[in-house]
């Protein structure tokens, strides 16, 4: 199963096996991962499960899809490498994938 | 408070365990679920997971193994059945008491039941919990007459599911048009035409009559004695809150139980969120209002968990969101007692915002296929700024920057 590591704003670190087909957002929430809120569940409709995608992975999680940017324009602390974690799905091809979390969702 | 009893383990009862135990929780947590598994999300219910697009794993909204980690006690299926506010316990069916510093009521609605002879045929089904879907499933296939009563979002989301399925669907509703109590008559004409063209029969100002069959249902009377042909009826024709435990002790009961800003009850030891209970509208000058939505189960959890922990919490103001084919439907705010709507996009481009004003301020949005607009006007809201309604409809300029214009 591939390996996911989610890194709170405080620095602390999370790997957690993400079955493949499912998405980002949705490993992190049923590991209980701190900082991602995911309030709608994956349906794209609230912008509370904002991740940073780690430089070297850009790549090979994609470009955002027009609907996901339009939500991130208003999400907080936005960077280039802003993505809600909803709209990634884990593959054997994201295995060691590295998010960052921000400070906030809301 | 030491014990925190949880009666109802829905999305906000789930929520609210949670929320404690990410607070800090350390005292002892009981969640009371009538349903046999654990907190599930709902919305999916009437859209991917009829579709057979996800799992029962996957609509949990954490794996069981969660509760035991986190020691919650998830007791399931069983209901509470007695409060006795005096000595703070709660009795369970089969007897069993529990003692509690604080409870939290989150039992939640219960789907409307058809007022019509025939409504227990074989085939009819009410729409709340994933039994009920499970049920509907092995009927739900290309092909079947479906009859949905009810043109809420939920009866709407059906049809789409459906239609996309292959089923032949006829939608009824009492009212003169779908979706009459939650939006604008602009927003439900442009729904109502989606799933005409989409090839969904609608019988509006209809009253169901009876339902006809003698052991399966074959069809649904109207009281003007038409009858349609049918399979499968889905009813979505509305909720009542779950307020009988409420009553019986005492607490006061409107539309719902009716707490404080902190989704507190009279009796400072219960609380009371989600669909069955109702609070002032930050947002909204206090009215008090009871809302059905994920939002609202989300926050009432986090306010009642911040109050039982004496944190701090600012209220989000309301969202919701409807999946139907293509089309997403982001709404923030509370239309209610709108007096003017502006539209920003084109409708006919399935693309497109209507603003809902109250004298000068924005008071909600429903945005289709335009997330910047709804995300936008959720900014404004929760803010308490507004935009001018001919400015907002200004299409040279991004949503983006008209908001950071408004501050």
């Amino acid at each position: 199963m591939p390996k996911i590591t989610y890194i709170e704003h405080s620095g602390k670190e999370h790997v957690i096996d993400a079955p493949v087909g499912q998405t980002v957002m949705e490993a992190a929430v049923k590991h209980a991962v701190p900082g991602i809120d995911a309030d709608c569940g994956g349906a794209c409709a609230c912008a509370t499960c904002h991740v940073y995608v780690d430089e070297a992975w850009l790549a090979k999680t994609g470009e955002a899809s027009s609907m996901e940017q339009s939500m991130l324009d208003f999400a907080n602390e936005i960077q280039d490498n802003s993505r809600l974690s909803c709209q990634i799905k884990v593959s054997e091809a994201l295995d060691g994938l590295v998010v960052r979390l921000p400070k906030s969702q809301h | 408070m030491n014990r925190v009893i949880i009666v109802g383990a829905g999305q906000a009862g789930g929520e609210v365990a949670q929320r404690l135990r990410q607070g800090g929780f350390a005292g002892d947590i009981t969640l009371v679920g009538e349903e046999a598994a654990p907190p599930y999300q709902r919305p999916p219910l009437s859209k991917k997971y009829l579709a057979g697009e996800m799992d029962m794993e996957r609509l949990l909204l954490r794996p069981a193994s969660v509760y035991a980690d986190e020691h919650v006690a998830f007791l399931s299926p069983t209901r509470a059945v007695w409060i006795d506010r005096a000595n703070k316990r709660v009795r369970l069916e089969g007897g069993r008491e529990l003692p509690y510093d604080g409870l939290v009521l989150a039992t939640g609605a219960r789907p409307r039941p058809l007022p019509v002879v025939g409504a227990d045929l074989e085939g009819v089904h009410l729409f709340r919990t994933a039994a009920d879907v499970d049920a509907i499933r092995p009927r739900f296939e290309p092909g079947a007459k479906l009859v949905v009563i009810g043109a809420g979002y939920i009866g709407l989301e059906v049809a789409a599911v459906a239609r996309q399925r292959g089923l032949d669907v006829t939608v009824i509703e009492t009212a003169e048009r779908p979706l009459a109590r939650v939006t604008s008559p602009e927003v439900a004409g442009f729904f109502l035409d989606e799933h005409t063209r989409q090839g969904v029969r609608f019988v509006l100002g209809g009253q169901p009559a009876v339902i006809k069959g003698r052991t399966h249902v074959t069809g649904v009377g109207l009281t003007d004695g038409a009858e349609i042909d049918a399979d499968l009826v889905i009813a979505g024709i509305g909720v009542t809150p779950e307020t009988t435990l409420a009553q019986h002790c005492g607490l006061k009961v409107e539309n719902g139980v009716l707490t404080d800003d902190h989704c507190r009850t009279e009796d400072v030891a219960i609380f009371a969120i989600g669909d069955c209970a109702a609070r002032p509208m930050t947002h909204y000058g206090g009215r008090v209002q009871r809302l059905e939505s994920v939002h609202n189960a989300i926050e009432g959890a986090k306010i009642a968990a911040a109050a039982i922990q004496g944190r701090e919490h600012t209220v989000e103001a309301p969202w919701f969101w409807s999946d139907q084919y293509d089309l997403k439907l982001q709404i923030a705010g509370l239309f209610q007692n709108y007096d003017r709507i502006a539209i920003r996009g084109d409708m006919a481009a399935r693309a497109f915002a209507v603003f809902y004003y109250q004298g000068p301020r924005l008071i909600a949005v429903d945005a289709v296929n335009r997330p910047a607009e709804y995300l936008g006007a959720k900014v404004l809201i929760q803010k308490g700024e507004t935009i001018a309604p001919e400015i907002i409809v200004d299409a040279a300029r991004s949503m983006k920057e008209l908001v950071a214009a408004a501050g």
